[in-house]
């Protein structure tokens, strides 16, 4: 227990090399990289409330059972060491025969029912302040709607021109604002886990659930889908940004502006409109598809396929090329693009900021 | 056999809990209040539950060795058995064909014909045990020291299979009527 | 009347193929419970490649030596195979072989049935596996099935689990499932009604007692689980609706019902075991167990408050705050009785006069993972922490520990304990001490960092991982034990070849105990005793070697 607490509570050598997509890696990449560190899934390194209520009582409970091993494990071993049949005792006779002691029985009966009692109203105490019933005041509305594998995010604002943002796969928020968060699915059953935010909460069809948090530093939160939900779940991961509020309104102009539309680049729009990319994408103005990522400010993202491949030109081709071979298993099928229609496709999403 | 019971009676609590936990949850399709005509099934209920007393007199007869009686009050409790049996086919038709009510339509389609199923099926089971035991008797074959626990054995799963049926009949045609 | 020990081969009287039919038209239980042994062994060791190549697959991140259809195909049957085709089979067989003999009766009450369920279960087990070749239906796709062992909805609905790889499962299972209800009915019945002259309740062996605990749970889970299977069927063929969000069916529902199974599920996994280690630590600690009557009380404590803890599986569902404190109560409460169970072995070694035989070696190894995955349990129950760590590799920790650590463990004592009654041989006690080295090294290696990642924010069934978010090192650890547990299996399996061919005889009596099952010859004749013994006490032949000092001066 304790070799657990003192590997995991030193987030900073969990820092590290980072091999996963989290800084920009050339020009032509996303319009607002987040400052501030990369904070890895630890739930040993709370950034918020919910985590470090759930952080605090671990360590309580960490310790109560840490101490329970501790003893019985030493009461174990002090039996076999102690009691162990001496190498020469050839005789037959058998120890003391004890069937029982009533004292004794009773004592390791209401301790253990003591502690457990502890426990239970601490664990209750907890609960109620995690799990509330309605938003707090102030918070920022998100609706989180999982898909298979990837998430979508929809600010609820009536101050919001257009009355809703959609975007996809990575969540901005303002730091020190709770955000609430209404989770639904589309499809099968998620979990939105992002450890050093809040505990997980499962993501259901036909059944809303709702969580919070209250992001207190800067940086990119790292997190995955916690729950079994087919081919590509380890392929469902977590980027919530959470900046300044200045960075993060401006952040949302951006997302509320119109799609780019570049002229040199028509021919990319063209083939995106006529060719099944249409069906399932939203391009605002452009296209209306429903079943697959809004992609009208792609550009202002870090990643592709829901944070499994970083967002650059080459991988953005390689990834409409043929999809499968980034992610197999996903529900994007390889549209069989000749090189020229692939170039200007490529060409045309890496217009839109 | 009381095992076994035990083990059947969990088996059909889980389709009771879908069955009243889906109770006026159905988002379309015909309403239990729309479609369910109590009258016919009460008499069906009142043929399953004088099954269970003619049993009773069956194996009465079984162990005085009243061969005739028994088997007398064994083809009655078959008769009886079969009616209700009929009586649920009757009822199931009128949904099918007057309402369009199948298992598909909505939950209460799928909870109603998967819970009433069920139990028809352990009635037919139960049938099928009262029928060889009654053939083996015409036969000649049922002597009365030797085989009288297993043919009470027998009893008690009719009896159970008209208990579940008490439960089953609350669940469906009073409970489930209310909303 | 004595019989000789087991030997395959040398019996040339009678001929291989007559001596294969004897055991396949068996009904005797001696026979069975070995049957089901053997063949819950093979599973395991099928099961025991899945795990191989999951930790292969995971060695290092964003490998790619399996697909992530392979993988998720590996995980769901390893879990199915542990638990219902190694798991149950290997302790209702343990069951099976040892309740007559332990209660002075012949045979089972029902012989025959005994051996229908025996062949339910291989049957089972082999058309879940079928599903590798068979589940590529019309359309080309299924396999085996991979919607994990617990199969939530709607991911086994017919929109997402096309072919046929749930239903493998579904059917695989349910046939498997039938032939544990039989037994369990066997169980019961044979405890009830035919125990020897003067052994009630109270003298009877506690491995007894388990197993009759069992019996009622397996009684009670099962059928919920085929119940929930059926509506699952009906689901993917008749177009019903009760998990089908779309028409306000409810997808949580199938987790209640399978939960609701589930969660007695492990304890049908870990009593078995507790009644193995029940009747092992006093006869090497040569002390009466301590504490018989609570031991009784706590068996059925925890079978009863099984029934009412499910929802700890559920707890980041979203389920509102009373019914979280509810069930949380509830599972803390559990643990007092299971608790009150590890003092009382302790208490049993303590001033005892402990021989270290590899049966007992095993037993102790029992007692320290299982303590450890008991804590780590207590500590899944504290909601929020679970809300962090429920489906995070924390819990993979968990639930190896007890199961692995714990169930299998007891089960390995068992072999060393009661292998010597079944064959009439002595297995070989220094191959079984690097065996027991070998499962104690690999467990822990294994295991022990997955609770590491857990907490770094690994969850449970990804095929794969980031590289940076500091899951590497644990998991190359955890699968750097998997040669010492491969080495463990082949020298168990080594070792039981070897000793059925000449290991050294055993006798009936080898470890001076005091259960009834050694009162006669190693191997037991076809009808168990001569003549039908009388009981005296909770240890008949403590009373029979120790006239002076009998147990039933302390009843």
């Amino acid at each position: 227990m304790c070799v657990v607490a003192l590997a995991v509570c030193f987030p900073s050598i969990t820092h590290a090399t980072v091999a996963e997509i989290c800084t920009p890696g050339s020009p032509a990449s996303s319009a607002s990289a987040p400052s501030g560190p990369t904070i890895l899934p630890n739930i040993f390194d709370p950034h918020g409330p919910p985590a470090r209520m759930i952080h605090d009582l671990s360590w309580l409970v960490l310790g109560i059972c840490g101490g329970l091993f501790i003893l019985v494990e030493g009461m174990i071993f002090y039996g076999v060491i102690f009691y162990r049949r001496k190498k020469n005792d050839k005789s037959k006779n058998e120890p003391r025969q004890v069937y029982g002691s009533n004292p004794v029985e009773i004592a390791w009966t209401i301790i253990p029912l003591l502690i457990v009692f502890v426990l239970a109203l601490t664990t209750v105490r907890t609960i109620r302040s995690i799990e509330l019933t309605e938003a707090p005041e102030g918070a920022l509305q998100v609706v989180v709607i999982g898909h298979q594998w990837w998430w979508e995010y929809r600010y609820l604002d009536a101050t919001l021109p257009g009355g809703e943002v959609v975007v996809a796969n990575e969540l901005h928020v303002p730091i020190n604002r709770p955000v609430w968060l209404r989770l639904e699915s589309a499809d099968v059953i998620h979990s939105w886990w992002v450890p050093a935010l809040a505990g997980k909460m499962d993501v259901i069809p036909n059944h809303t659930n709702y969580t919070w948090f209250n992001a207190e530093t800067e940086g990119l939160y790292l997190g995955q889908c916690a729950e079994y939900c087919g081919n590509q779940h380890a392929g469902m991961l977590l980027r919530v940004v959470a900046s300044k509020p200045a960075d993060f309104d401006a952040w949302l102009q951006t997302q509320l502006a119109s799609a780019v539309n570049d002229t040199s680049v028509a021919m990319g729009r063209d083939i995106f409109q006529e060719y099944a990319c249409s069906n399932c994408h939203t391009v605002k103005g452009v296209s209306d598809g429903q079943f697959a990522p809004d992609l009208t400010h792609l550009m202002s993202r870090e990643t592709i396929a829901s944070g499994v491949a970083p967002l650059d030109p080459a991988t953005l081709k390689a990834w409409i090329d043929n999809p499968q071979a980034l992610k197999p298993g996903c529900n994007m099928p390889s549209l069989q693009l000749d090189t020229q229609e692939l170039d200007a496709v490529t060409a045309y999403l890496l217009t839109l900021r | 056999m009381a095992c076994l019971i035990f083990a059947e009676c969990w088996f059909f609590a889980g389709f009771i809990v879908a069955y009243l936990f889906y109770i006026g949850k159905s988002s379309s399709g015909p309403l239990p209040r729309e479609v369910i005509d109590i009258k016919p099934v009460l008499v069906n209920s009142a043929a399953l539950i004088a099954s269970s007393f003619t049993v009773i007199a069956a194996l009465r007869g079984l162990a005085r060795s009243h061969m005739g009686s028994f088997r007398f009050w064994m083809a009655l409790t078959i008769v009886l058995g079969s009616y209700f049996i009929y009586g649920t086919a009757m009822e199931w038709r009128g949904f099918i064909v007057d309402h369009h009510l199948t298992i598909s339509t909505n939950l209460f389609g799928t909870t109603y014909y998967s819970l009433v199923g069920f139990h028809a099926f352990h009635v037919i089971v139960g049938l099928c045990l009262l029928t060889t035991i009654l053939v083996l008797s015409l036969m000649g074959h049922i002597h009365v020291v030797r085989d009288h626990l297993r043919v009470e054995l027998v009893s008690w799963y009719w009896h159970f299979v008209d208990a579940v049926w008490i439960v089953v009949f609350t669940t469906v045609y009073i409970v489930g009527m209310r909303p | 009347m004595t019989t000789a020990p087991i030997h395959p081969i040398s019996e040339t009287s009678v001929g291989f193929g007559s001596r294969v039919h004897s055991w396949v038209i068996s009904v005797d239980h001696k026979k069975l419970g070995m049957m089901y042994i053997g063949a819950g062994l093979i599973f395991f060791m099928l099961g025991g490649i899945e795990a191989t190549l999951m930790r292969l697959q995971l060695m290092k991140p964003l490998n790619d030596m399996l697909t992530p259809h392979g993988f998720n195909q590996m995980f769901t049957m390893h879990g199915t195979t542990m638990v219902f085709l190694v798991g149950m089979p290997v302790l209702l067989g343990f069951g099976n072989y040892l309740i007559p003999l332990m209660i002075g009766a012949r045979d089972m009450a029902f012989p025959r049935l005994n051996a229908f369920g025996l062949w339910l279960f291989i049957f089972g087990g082999l058309l879940l596996y079928y599903s590798f070749i068979g589940g590529d239906g019309l359309y080309g796709m299924g396999g085996a099935p991979d919607v994990g062992w617990f199969a939530y909805s709607p991911l086994t609905s017919k929109a997402f689990s096309v072919g046929h790889a749930t239903d493998y499962w579904i059917l695989g299972i349910m046939v498997s499932g039938f032939g544990s209800m039989t037994t369990a009915i066997n169980f019961m019945a044979t405890i009830l009604c035919m125990r020897c002259p003067g052994m009630t309740f109270m003298r009877m062996p506690l491995f007894v007692w388990l197993m009759f605990t069992v019996g009622i749970l397996v009684l009670l889970a099962l059928p919920v689980l085929t119940g929930a299977q059926v509506m699952l069927l009906f689901d993917r063929f008749l177009g019903a609706h009760f998990f089908d969000p779309q028409q306000q069916g409810s997808v949580i529902f199938w987790q209640h019902l399978f939960w609701f199974f589930g969660h007695p599920e492990v304890y049908i996994l870990i009593l078995p075991a507790f009644g193995m280690i029940c009747e092992i630590i006093p006869v090497f600690s040569r002390k009466v167990i301590f504490g018989y009557p609570l031991m009784v009380a706590a068996t059925l404590s925890i079978a009863f408050i099984s029934l009412g803890v499910w929802v700890h599986h559920m707890f980041s569902v979203g389920l509102p705050p009373w019914l979280n404190s509810i069930f949380a109560a509830s599972t803390f409460l559990i643990a007092v009785p299971t608790g009150m169970k590890m003092f009382n072995w302790i208490g049993t070694m303590w001033g005892g006069n402990i021989r270290f035989t590899v049966s007992m070696m095993f037993a102790t190894g029992f007692l320290v993972m299982f303590l450890f995955g008991g804590l780590t349990g207590i500590m899944l129950a504290v909601v929020p922490f679970d809300w962090q760590l429920s489906d995070s590799y924390f819990v993979v920790g968990h639930f190896h520990y007890v199961l692995f650590g714990g169930t299998m463990l007891a089960v390995f004592s068992a072999v060393f304990y009661w292998f010597p009654k079944a064959t009439g041989r002595l297995l070989s006690e220094p191959m079984g001490k690097w065996t027991f080295w070998m499962f104690m090294i690999g467990l822990t290696l294994t295991f022990f960092p997955m609770h590491l990642s857990g907490v770094l924010g690994m969850p449970r069934r990804v095929y794969t991982y980031q590289p940076g978010r500091g899951f590497e090192l644990w998991n190359l650890i955890s699968s750097s034990g998997v040669p010492f547990q491969i080495v463990g299996v082949l020298l168990l399996v080594t070792n039981i070849i070897k000793s059925l061919i000449n290991g050294r005889v055993a006798g009936p009596d080898p470890w001076d105990a005091w259960t009834l099952e050694w009162a006669t010859s190693s191997p037991p004749p076809s009808e168990n005793f001569p003549k039908i013994p009388t009981c005296t006490s909770p240890r008949p032949l403590w009373d029979r070697k120790h006239p002076e000092d009998p147990d039933c001066f302390y009843e």
